[in-house]
């Protein structure tokens, strides 16, 4: 795998998947450490799961995050029950807007409702008539369209509407591959929105700004100015809550970092091979040694090397005293995790910072390398290294094979990163709680947080009492009896 | 126009929630990967916060397809989920829907759904590809599925009565409005079918549809084609009651009705009970009279068929507000419209009403009939708080979607139903100051 096509090809509209492009994976069941080895020789390959619970798609992702920029419009080509999360990600839009100091307001998203007509005749007019819509409606800088399975199945050129509108407009159109069915991978809706902000959006550098440093992420809160000030830089949080004028130039960065290359793979390796812009290799920021790796990285990149040092001493030294305290009130607490993938390394990161025993884990997907194929930044290799080998699963969100292990391995705490999930294991009476924000745990006082965090969910288990003596299961006893991995195949 | 913003309805495959609020019942959705997920997140847990319940939300079976399936067409992916399914979930019904791949694809669902019910398995089967309709029709495409597959013709049981109102999860109160039509019901002496919410009888109550003595439209109009093929069916006499009773005007008149088609008299409930609504009435009035300077003075709700009417004629019959533009989202069948009309037509000053569920349509109706001197009560989903706002007017979110609301067991029809929604509009408008 070290010799790669180039992660962005601008010539294409749609991004190539994540299982062809990185050979990532939704089912899994071992450990940390023959995951991470199998990942770095390659030998990793898919099991089929025969038996599935509901998914997510990517063009859930791809709406969420394009949906975030504020002067842009999204056009979700689809019948209506593909905007089902308009009405979450406008939540998240409002939330996130305030945590940045930005008034609420609702999302600049519009739905061409395709009907049966159009899935039998085609629905090119009715895309035209809604991206014009959109674009009165709205007054957008951008406006994106995103692919379902309807408007893909149907095979019609959206594109040929793009261009054409985009000459009468005067503002770039992207279409956005993020059709449910193409990808097992619903990551892969990101990078389709990065595919098509890398195309259409992020211009060529008029300038470099060198203390200017692209962080990629969600919506979670801007935790970065007391880490990057003392260093002289400047954090550029992308792409939610980023205007389109803004992202045209996130080209002239000094850098991009990320918090969770699941995420920002993509669009960071986009960066560096067409731009320039050097991307931080490291284990994502979250416990000391990730911490320390990914601020060590950064200074390494941008040549704050002693500027980082400092940081890091005066960090730990604040940190220390309190970090000892909740080792001590936590010891001995054992944790199930699940979440997303670098982001429940993360999470599983933390959690052996705090000296927490991780009995299992359950991560969404997996991804083997990331675009840039660096070893540094291997997230899984991380913790394996500091923290040890744990049980992990590539579960792609299944209830039943996480409620089988939960049943099993009978957790003091259960920690979700990922909505729809936390209920299984409160239904078990197991104390469970999720963390929205995913700059919550991050760094060293994210990891204090954290801690106080967990320390708190394990005071009181009352409502998970109460909650598991009154709840009933849908699972039937003959699979409790079974092995959580019962219905993944060979790997093929 | 047809572009549409900020959307109320979603589509046909919210039939999942429906076999979700029947006990023990569990949909098996044969779709893409995310379909099931955008839905319960659109009708449940967007919607005041309903949750995954029993088996829904990320616990259903789906056979997530892929690029294979849309190709080579998806039948044994779904014999694959099927099979699990029946090993690993505890349930008493097995619905299958399917999603827009697998109706452009042409998968014979059907015939896999047979091979099973050969072999004795509960399932059923039913299209609801997203291109095909709304939330609505696939909820009414679930039911008489149900029928068509599930019911065999039963001995009648006299005061059964099938009651066919508020669809499960679209609307965020209706597992408490199912409750409180069933008090209604019990109080005057008749046995409710409610066959959706907690203590429904899950297939048990199904089965017994049959039985029933009438079919009860408590509707504007989802409900008459599942009782007109139940008296194709069966027989059953069915009565449609358009107007969701909220608060003692409609619900008595909705009492009549029934007791009038049951022959049975129920003036003394109806004494009883307007006795009580009118006590609390009473009480208050100090606050309607006093705060009047500042309440509102003309309303629009901006909700499904069963809210914009329901709550318009409480509003303007009981309340003695009066109606600015209305606006029905559910996107109501064209041979309904004029029934509809007609409803808002009764109420004083003749409202103007719109049909239409885009966001940027009723903006533009409601900036129109602004007035500096009025503030605005909308009656609506949550999309409309920022509107509201901009009309410096007062806002209560009733309809799909209620993203910021939490609801429990509330419910807004009948008599208590009245006095919960005034204590709802009016404490949300206390709460502006």
């Amino acid at each position: 795998m070290t010799n790669h096509d180039p992660a962005f090809n601008p010539n294409i509209t749609s991004v190539p998947v994540r299982e062809a492009r990185l050979g990532s994976v939704v089912a899994y069941e071992g450990t940390a450490a023959d995951l991470a080895r199998r990942s770095r020789d390659g030998s990793l390959r898919e099991r089929p799961r025969t038996f599935t619970e509901a998914g997510s798609c990517a063009s859930s992702c791809a709406i969420c995050l394009l949906s975030l920029i504020p002067d842009a419009a999204v056009v979700n080509h689809a019948p209506l029950g593909c905007a089902g999360d308009f009405t979450q990600f406008n939540a998240v839009n409002r939330f996130g807007r305030v945590k940045r100091g930005l008034p609420p307001a609702n999302a600049h998203l519009l739905s061409t409702n395709l009907r049966e007509n159009e899935a039998v005749f085609g629905g090119l007019a009715r895309l035209e008539e809604t991206v014009r819509e959109a674009h009165a409606r709205f007054a957008p800088k951008a406006i994106f369209i995103t692919a379902s399975c309807t408007s893909a199945i149907t095979g019609e050129d959206s594109d040929s509407v793009a261009e054409k509108l985009e000459r009468e407009f005067g503002i770039p159109i992207a279409t956005v591959a993020c059709e449910g069915f193409r990808s097992r991978l619903w990551t892969t809706g990101f990078d389709a929105a990065y595919h098509a902000i890398l195309r259409k959006i992020v211009k060529p550098p008029r300038e470099r700004h060198p203390e200017k440093i692209n962080v990629v992420t969600f919506w979670g809160e801007d935790v970065f100015d007391d880490l990057f000030t003392p260093l002289g830089l400047k954090a550029n949080p992308i792409v939610p809550f980023a205007p389109i004028d803004e992202i045209a130039r996130i080209s002239e960065a000094g850098a991009t970092v990320q918090i969770c290359s699941t995420l920002g793979t993509y669009l960071a390796a986009g960066l560096e091979e067409r731009y320039g812009v050097p991307e931080v290799k490291a284990p994502p920021p979250y416990g000391l040694s990730g911490m320390d790796a990914w601020m060590r990285a950064l200074g390494r990149t941008v040549g704050r090397q002693a500027e980082v040092e400092k940081v890091v001493a005066r960090e730990r030294e604040r940190t220390a005293g309190e970090l000892a305290g909740l080792r001590r009130e936590l010891k001995g607490v054992r944790a199930y995790v699940a979440a997303g993938s670098v982001h429940g390394h993360s999470i599983r990161a933390v959690l052996g910072e705090l000296g927490i025993e991780v009995v299992g884990s359950s991560f969404w997907h997996h991804d083997p390398v990331f675009d840039h194929r660096d070893a540094a930044a291997d997230s899984l290799l991380h913790v394996v290294h500091n923290y040890g080998d744990t049980p992990v699963s590539i579960c792609n969100k299944q209830v039943y094979q996480v409620v089988n292990q939960l049943r099993r391995l009978r957790p003091d705490v259960f920690i979700v990163r990922h909505p729809g999930m936390a209920v299984w294991g409160g239904k078990l009476g197991i104390p469970t709680f999720l963390v929205e924000d995913e700059h919550f745990g991050l760094g060293y006082r994210g990891l204090l947080r954290y801690g106080r965090k967990i320390a708190d969910a394990v005071s009181n288990p009352a409502f998970f009492r109460h909650l598991a003596r009154h709840t009933r299961l849908p699972y039937t006893d003959w699979w409790f009896a079974q092995r959580s991995s019962a219905f993944l195949g060979e790997e093929r | 126009m047809n572009a549409i913003g900020q959307p109320r309805q979603f589509c046909a495959l919210g039939g999942q929630q429906t076999v979700a609020a029947i006990e023990r019942a569990l949909p098996i959705i044969h779709a893409g990967p995310g379909c099931s997920n955008k839905i319960f997140g659109a009708l449940a847990h967007c919607n005041g916060f309903q949750g995954s319940g029993y088996a829904g939300g990320n616990a259903i079976p789906s056979t997530n397809a892929t690029e294979t399936e849309v190709v080579f067409g998806g039948e044994q992916r779904l014999r694959e989920v099927i099979d699990g399914a029946l090993q690993v979930m505890d349930g008493d019904l097995f619905v299958v829907l399917t999603g827009c791949t697998a109706d452009l694809v042409g998968d014979d669902v059907p015939a896999v759904v047979a091979e099973y019910r050969r072999r004795g398995a509960p399932i059923l089967h039913v299209s609801t590809g997203g291109f095909k309709g709304y939330a609505n029709w696939g909820h009414e495409q679930v039911v008489l599925a149900i029928i068509d597959q599930l019911l065999e013709p039963a001995p009648r049981q006299e005061r059964l009565v099938n009651v066919w109102s508020v669809l499960p999860y679209q609307d965020p109160f209706w597992a408490g409005n199912l409750q409180a039509l069933g008090d209604l019901l019990r109080s005057i002496g008749l046995t409710p079918n409610l066959l959706f919410g907690h203590a429904s009888g899950g297939i048990a109550a199904w089965r017994k549809i049959p039985a029933a003595a009438l079919n009860l439209v408590v509707s504007p109009w989802p409900g008459l084609d599942v009782a007109q093929r139940l008296e194709d069916r069966f027989g059953t006499p069915w009565l449609h009651q358009p107007v969701l009773p909220i608060g003692a005007v409609e619900t008595s008149a909705f009492l009549r009705a029934v007791g009038t088609f049951a022959h049975i008299d129920v003036e003394p409930v109806v004494e009883r009970e307007e006795a009580r609504f009118y006590h609390y009435l009473d009480r208050s009035a100090d606050f309607f009279l006093e705060m009047r300077w500042d309440l509102p003075s003309r309303f629009s709700c901006v909700a499904d068929s069963f809210y914009s009417i329901g709550a318009s004629r409480f509003l303007a019959n009981e309340l003695g507000l009066l109606p600015g533009p209305q606006f029905v989202t559910d996107n109501p069948p064209e041979e309904h419209q004029a029934t509809l009309r007609a409803l808002f037509e009764t109420l004083p000053g003749k409202p103007a009403v719109h049909f239409t569920q885009d966001s940027g349509q009723i903006a533009d109706v409601l900036r129109a009939a602004a007035d500096a001197d009025h503030h605005p009560l909308i009656l609506g989903s949550s999309w409309d708080r920022d509107l509201a706002r901009e009309l410096d007017g007062f806002h209560l979110s009733v309809s799909l979607p209620a993203n910021n609301r939490l609801v429990l067991d509330r419910a807004y029809a009948g008599y208590a139903g009245g006095l919960r929604l005034m204590e709802d509009i009016y404490t949300g408008i206390l709460a502006k100051y």
